[in-house]
């Protein structure tokens, strides 16, 4: 009878131990595509003339969890240019290593290491986020190993004298700055409440709008994105009538808070970060997201010029629309293959090519200073019109 | 910023919207007390910590929007309606939310928790398969739905019923409070007027002669759950109806804050969640209100704690097994 | 029970037979000193070189060595800290991750964020200032009943979070990056890329740790855990004062918790309040229920696979979570006192009554007592009914 319960214990280990290892293999940690299919090339190098071998470049974000769809896009512009590249190149194919985080900085070290090791990860677009980029990029630059970020706006990111570390959109302390614009002379508001999720990217941005508005601001709050129940920080929000609101924080909370908000008869306009440049928001908020103003460093992809190219070959490939941020990591991409195109082959050379030559991109032109930053950084608003995103333009 | 509002507590916004902030609380609170009513009897009953109850009440919520879904209503505006058909549809999801959740509960039970009873094992290797149960029912929901929110159809209109010394008041959150009061009171008649109750307050007080009185420990415990599983439900329900969405977790810290109240108010008693529910959302709106949201939590566990100092078992005491419970 | 013979009947028809531990147990007590000094070095000299192995079919998708320091020896520690909290002396603490957090924000503070020790000067404070918060929260908290000391050790673990999510001087939700790697021992320099350092270092004191429980295990301190786990209310009639071993053994779990904690700071350079989430209470828990609570190998093994399992299976993705919660569940009813339980648990579960029966007596004792048996003139094949079958 005992043996048997033993038996049972031991049974089930063994048959988890080999559902895993019939799905060891698949997505997740690390897997190569060459998949061609798409139209033609998108820049960079001389078409053809590419001669390489056994290289990737690897994608690090979240592929799976709860946010996904970020990386997803992102994945997806960075591996349009790859297949684009291959197909004009014939003689030099790159491969994409997918580095799936989950979206979770605890993995991140380990999942650096994983990448690391590969040798033949000669760069990496990425990590999507700014909590994985604070424990992985140590590790990275310890390996000599470049990145460029097409998405992880913390400003302190650039500030730790790592020489691997490039970012390819303007940072929060342009974002926020840029919002604060927005809010001070299109909108005009006279007294503003700022609200932050405790987050590092949350609280990061509030601070910096907060800061260049100064004595606007009425009210501050702080709220935790995890809770549904925003109603002591609605209560305060009524309390100060304030003309504007802004939000530093994700979609989902920005969603129940809107609705929260309007519910309770505030009226003033809803201001946000491009953490909350995502669809699932209108999800979320309903009718609430009516007239709300986002914000990004990310490029409109039907406003700029190749935009239109872009978005149809990622609608080939992937048949879907390019999302946020799909534009800055096509162009990082395109970057390093553009190196790779002129010879830069290993590690320490195809850094050495990012953080010193210049790349004309879809989004903007690449070049980056001593520390990373680029230099080209424009903020970019959209508002909500019938329960749908548009692009408003450039905030100046 | 943060430090600033540690040290000055804002008296004066406390004082301007006390009672928006009441309401406010109150609202959040009874959902927290409708939750809470399912720790409490099964500690009761069993003196075992449920803690996927969290994931009982998640069912709930998501089988009150598959039901709007059945009856063909979708999110936008009309989706509004009033009278004869909003009290048809709001008690067919509720309905569902309780058939879901009274489902799942019994499930649970019979899956994870009656095999550890069978065996005598410790409240721990219980609390470990309440953990997993709970990390599982997740995952599967996520699975199957996603992890973005899904968004319930407003079905009634938001109007200001009545101000209360400047507070608005809205219909939607009377409604949340008043239905908590109901479904609370409905279950406090049952455990305490009806046989079946009876059995249930029997055994929590003392098993073994509950046995020999010929009570089945096994249906009661069955019987403990479902009603712990209707009360969840109609805390899903009402969750969904005034949030308007719902995700695979939203359970977890609605949970956390459920446990936390029925540990308040005194665990194992029925009232006492219920005042364990009210007192916790109150105290999270007034701290948020003095100190700063960001500070609410840690302010609810002090409360928790101090009260615990002074009443080791809670506002009102341990006391399924009596008779006023 | 009034002749030995009650005794024996009452307690032979009931207590599992564990032939292999028995078995074990008795080749091991055979074996000369120098026997067993060798083989004991030879485990040792094992675990040492394990990193540098490549075992195929264990081996994970994240290097190896890497993956033996964080989390598996990280992991390792936490729980043989929390086995003394939940294992030996019974106490429910669903926020042990708090003092992993202080012992990490410790040395963070003291060597980047407002100081510039040296790890090896910081360390005796971080297993200090998590010894005091141990006794911080004991102190006013142990003498309520174990069910909400649950909901208060967890409320604790969140506080100590948000706290520091909250207040700059601690970093916020920034957290501390920065902070400097231990300097050079002997001929051990520590680097980012190669975890074998910090693994020797993990190891060291693992076994260290592992000494110390149990020569207190072994003591009147020991005894009297298992007497206030067993039945608290006898323990403090029978004179024990239970209030005073409960802090104690809080603030040795806290402190053990501190050290990991402290390890895990100076590993990933960087700490954000993200990394001690009340998930990590419920991983630690669960290694030290899986394994065998209140027993030292039973809480290794819990820790090891609750960290390795997670890392070989990276493949899983999404579905990784979901098998963790079956896993658990599946566990939990088919063996309830986990995979390596102490002898004693294991009784208890057979029988509670016997349980009660031997909540008196403790492990030396029953060894004892079966010497004693051994002693007395019996027939062999009701001797041999004890120990096969």
């Amino acid at each position: 009878m005992r043996a048997s319960k033993i038996f049972g214990a031991g049974a089930l280990l063994l048959s988890l131990t080999l559902f895993a290892a019939a799905c060891g293999d698949d997505s997740g940690s690390s897997s190569a595509t060459t998949a061609g299919g798409a139209a033609s090339s998108g820049g960079g190098g001389e078409a053809g003339a590419a001669k390489c071998s056994g290289l990737a470049i690897g994608f690090f974000g979240a592929l799976t969890g709860d946010s996904a769809n970020l990386g997803v896009n992102i994945e997806q512009g960075a591996e349009l240019a790859v297949d684009q590249f291959n197909k004009a190149n014939p003689d030099c194919q790159v491969a994409v290593k997918k580095f799936d985080s989950q979206g979770s900085p605890d993995q991140a070290p380990q999942l650096a290491k994983q990448a690391i090791d590969d040798k033949s990860v000669v760069g990496i677009v990425g990590p999507a986020f700014s909590g994985e980029s604070k424990v992985a990029d140590p590790l990275f630059n310890e390996a000599g190993l470049g990145l460029i970020t097409p998405s992880a706006t913390n400003p302190g990111l650039a500030d730790n004298g790592w020489k691997v570390f490039h970012r390819a959109l303007g940072n929060d302390a342009s974002q926020g700055p840029g919002a604060a614009t927005y809010i001070d002379t299109t909108l005009k508001a006279q007294k503003v409440f700022v609200i932050d999720d405790a987050s590092e990217y949350g609280k990061g941005l509030a601070d910096q709008v907060s800061n260049q508005l100064g004595s606007k601001v009425v009210g501050t709050d702080t709220i935790d994105p995890t809770a549904t129940d925003f109603s002591a920080t609605v209560t305060k929000v009524k309390d100060a009538s304030p003309d504007a609101v802004f939000f530093g924080g994700y979609y989902a909370a920005a969603g129940l808070l809107s609705k929260q908000l309007r519910d309770a008869g505030v009226t003033a306009t809803l201001v946000f970060g491009d953490g909350v440049l995502d669809p699932g928001y209108i999800e979320a908020a309903g009718d609430a997201a009516e007239g709300a103003i986002i914000t990004c460093p990310c490029a409109p992809v039907d406003k700029i010029a190749g935009g239109a190219d872009f978005q149809k070959a990622y609608n080939d490939q992937f048949k879907a629309d390019a999302g946020t941020y799909s534009a800055e990591a096509y162009d990082a991409a395109n970057f390093f293959l553009a190196g790779i195109a002129s010879g830069a082959q290993d590690r320490e050379s195809l850094n050495t090519y990012i953080s010193t030559q210049s790349y004309v991109g879809i989004t903007k032109t690449l070049k980056f200073d001593e520390k990373g930053e680029v230099s080209d950084v424009a903020i970019y608003a959209s508002t909500v019109k019938d329960g749908k995103i548009v692009s408003v333009g450039l905030i100046q | 910023m943060l430090a600033t509002s540690f040290v000055h507590p804002d008296w004066g916004l406390l004082h301007d919207q006390f009672w928006a902030l009441t309401v406010g609380g109150l609202t959040a609170g009874s959902i927290y007390a409708l939750v809470a009513l399912g720790y409490t009897m099964v500690y009761g009953v069993l003196r075992l910590i449920n803690f996927a109850n969290s994931e009982i009440f998640m069912i709930g919520t998501f089988g009150a929007l598959f039901a709007t879904k059945w009856l063909g209503i979708a999110p936008g505006a009309d989706a509004i309606h009033t009278g004869f058909y909003l009290v048809l549809i709001m008690g067919v999801c509720l309905i569902v939310a309780m058939a879901f959740s009274g489902t799942a509960a019994v499930a649970l039970e019979r899956v994870a928790y009656r095999p550890l009873r069978k065996r005598g094992a410790t409240r721990l290797a219980a609390l470990i398969s309440a953990i997993g149960a709970s990390l599982a029912i997740q995952e599967f929901v996520a699975f199957r739905r996603g992890r973005n929110f899904e968004a319930f159809p407003r079905v009634a209109n938001r109007d200001v019923l009545f101000t209360f010394f400047g507070a608005e008041i809205r219909t939607d959150q009377v409604f949340v409070i008043v239905g908590a009061l109901v479904m609370m009171v409905l279950l406090d008649q049952f455990v305490n007027r009806t046989r079946l109750g009876r059995g249930i307050r029997a055994v929590a007080q003392d098993s073994e002669t509950a046995t020999l009185m010929g009570v089945n420990i096994d249906r009661v415990v069955m019987l403990t759950f479902l009603l712990g599983g209707i009360m969840a439900g109609s805390a899903g329900l009402l969750f969904v109806f005034f949030f308007e969405v719902t995700k695979y977790n939203i359970g977890f810290i609605i949970g956390i804050k459920a446990f936390t109240a029925a540990v308040l108010g005194g665990i194992g008693n029925l009232r006492g969640a219920l005042l364990g529910g009210l007192v916790l959302g109150l105290i999270e709106n007034y701290g948020s209100a003095l100190w700063g949201t960001q500070w609410k939590d840690p302010i609810a566990f002090l409360v928790l704690v101090l009260v615990l100092m002074v009443r080791p078992t809670g506002l009102l005491g341990e006391a399924l097994g009596k008779a006023r419970a | 029970m009034n002749t030995l013979a009650d005794l024996r009947g009452k307690v032979s028809g009931k207590i599992p037979q564990y032939n292999v531990r028995d078995a074990g147990a008795r080749w091991w007590a055979g074996l000369p000193r120098w026997a067993r000094v060798v083989l004991i070095a030879a485990v040792i000299g094992f675990f040492f070189v394990l990193p540098s192995l490549t075992i195929p079919l264990i081996d994970t998708p994240t290097p190896w060595a890497s993956v033996l320091f964080s989390p598996i020896a990280l992991y390792v520690l936490a729980a043989l800290g929390l086995n003394i909290v939940v294992g030996y002396a019974g106490l429910l603490d669903l926020g042990y991750v708090a003092f992993y957090a202080i012992g990490a924000y410790t040395i963070a503070v003291l060597t980047s964020a407002h100081g510039s020790l040296s790890f090896w000067v910081a360390l005796p404070f971080a297993v200090a200032a998590a010894m005091f918060a141990g006794l911080l929260l004991g102190t006013p908290t142990l003498r309520l009943r174990g069910d909400y000391l649950a909901i208060v050790t967890l409320g604790f673990g969140e506080i100590i979070r948000i706290t520091a999510n909250n207040i700059e001087w601690l970093g916020g939700p920034r957290g501390i990056t920065n902070i400097p790697r231990p300097s050079d021992i002997g001929p051990l320099h520590f680097e980012g890329l190669n975890a074998k350092p910090y693994y020797y270092v993990g190891l060291t004191f693992i076994m260290l740790v592992i000494l110390m429980v149990r020569a207190f295990e072994r003591s009147r301190v020991g005894r009297a855990w298992t007497a206030i786990r067993e039945d608290e209310d006898a323990a403090e009639l029978m004179g024990v004062p239970t209030f005073k071993f409960k802090l104690w053994a809080f603030a040795m779990g806290a402190g053990i918790g501190g050290l990991s904690g402290a390890l895990f700071a100076s590993y990933q350079t960087v700490i954000t309040p993200n990394n001690f989430t009340l998930q990590f209470s419920i991983l630690f828990l669960a290694a030290v229920v899986l394994g065998g609570a209140g027993n030292i190998p039973g809480v290794i093994l819990g820790a090891v696979l609750v960290a390795y399992l997670p890392e070989r299976f990276r493949g899983l993705g999404g579905q990784r979570v979901f098998w963790y919660g079956v896993a658990l569940v599946a566990m939990m009813v088919f063996r309830p006192q986990g995979i390596w339980p102490s002898r004693r648990r294991a009784a208890e579960l057979a029988d509670p009554e016997a349980g009660e029966v031997l909540a008196a007596v403790t492990e030396a004792d029953v060894e004892r007592i079966e010497e004693e048996l051994e002693d007395v003139s019996l027939p062999a094949h009701e001797l041999e009914g004890h120990h096969d079958g």
